[in-house]
């Protein structure tokens, strides 16, 4: 086997050249395609902001995510859940040891931060509907919450919490699905809500979205299944 | 696409460009992971670039829409892409892809 110093060269080979000449040639035909963008064409925009009114939301990024374009948000919250069970198919054991911290300064700035963090991503949640801010900030702050957790041992994943942690995993791609089918056998289309309706049902699935992606992201900082708590 | 805009997506294509030569050129998964995201940040920067388009004031909802989606599937990628990377280590005892025995010099 070749040593490690050796694969760690990133001198300029005969192939390596090969590669950045490949690079560069489709690096300049995007550099084209990317300048020859048509200006004044008629765009997606134009239908998305007109239809705004009836997507029961005032953010139109928010609207395309969980309203127009339902569908992408759906099987992303899925590729959340499915990179989990991937990680902790192939990782038996947590990849993050984490002693107890000999200071009790860290413990106390996440026992003074961490209650603030859940009402900030409430916030950014409720105010996603009309102006910047959305499920995925929020959730982006709750895993924020979680490895800040994580990292001074306040908690840890461990094998007996699998069983909430399941549950908080999945309960975004289900409200996802409930909303979606019975919006299916209601009003007989997938992920067409009545308008009047709309803003409730948006934000309860963002809502569970949240949780969901806060808890993937502070557990894909783990980067493995919780294992019973070393006894040292 | 207004100057800024074009310069933004410019600079994006290069981040494609760099992310991809890097993936490809070097063994070190490690080194193909970062690549993998340096390309990702670069279809995101362009996709951002492309929403400010056409004459009307406000940017195209669509592909900010996508790039939120997107970032969130990045780091889920590279999640799983460093626990593989991990696994590969502790089976191969080595964190790359070595040649095949043929291939080997």
């Amino acid at each position: 086997m070749p040593k490690i110093a050796d694969q760690d060269e990133v001198r300029l080979t005969a192939g390596r050249a090969l590669l950045l000449g490949m690079s560069l040639v489709l690096t300049l035909t995007l550099a084209a395609a990317v300048l020859s963008l048509p200006e004044d064409q008629p765009r997606l925009a134009q239908v998305a902001l007109e239809r705004l009114p009836e997507s029961g939301v005032g953010n139109a990024v928010t609207a395309v995510l969980l309203n127009f374009r339902g569908y992408d948000t759906l099987l992303e919250v899925a590729v959340l859940l499915l990179a989990i069970i991937g990680i902790w198919s192939v990782a038996r054991t947590a990849r993050v040891w984490i002693k107890r911290p000999d200071t009790p300064i860290l413990r106390a700035f996440v026992r003074f931060v961490v209650p603030l963090m859940p009402i900030m991503a409430g916030y950014l949640l409720w105010i996603g509907a009309d102006e910047t801010g959305g499920a995925f900030q929020g959730g982006a702050v709750l895993g924020g919450m979680g490895i800040l957790w994580i990292a001074a041992a306040v908690w840890l994943p461990q094998r007996g919490g699998r069983a909430l942690l399941r549950p908080l995993l999945a309960i975004g791609l289900l409200a996802f699905l409930i909303a979606a089918t019975w919006m299916l056998l209601a009003r007989g289309n997938f992920f067409e809500y009545p308008p009047e309706q709309a803003k409730d049902i948006i934000l309860i699935i963002e809502g569970a979205a949240m949780l969901s992606i806060g808890a993937t992201l502070a557990l894909l900082f783990v980067g493995g299944a919780p294992q019973k708590e070393e006894s040292s | 696409m207004i100057g800024s805009a074009v310069l933004y997506a410019l600079g994006g294509v290069a981040l494609f460009g760099m992310g991809l030569y890097a993936l490809l050129a070097y063994p070190n998964l490690l080194r193909k992971i970062l690549g993998m995201n340096v390309m990702g940040t670069g279809a995101f920067t362009i996709l951002i670039a492309a929403a400010y388009r056409g004459s009307d004031a406000a940017p195209d909802p669509v592909p900010h829409a996508l790039v939120i989606t997107g970032i969130v599937v990045s780091v889920c990628a590279t999640g799983l892409a460093l626990s593989l990377a991990v696994r590969i280590q502790a089976v191969t005892g080595a964190a790359y892809l070595t040649p095949d025995e043929e291939d080997a010099p």
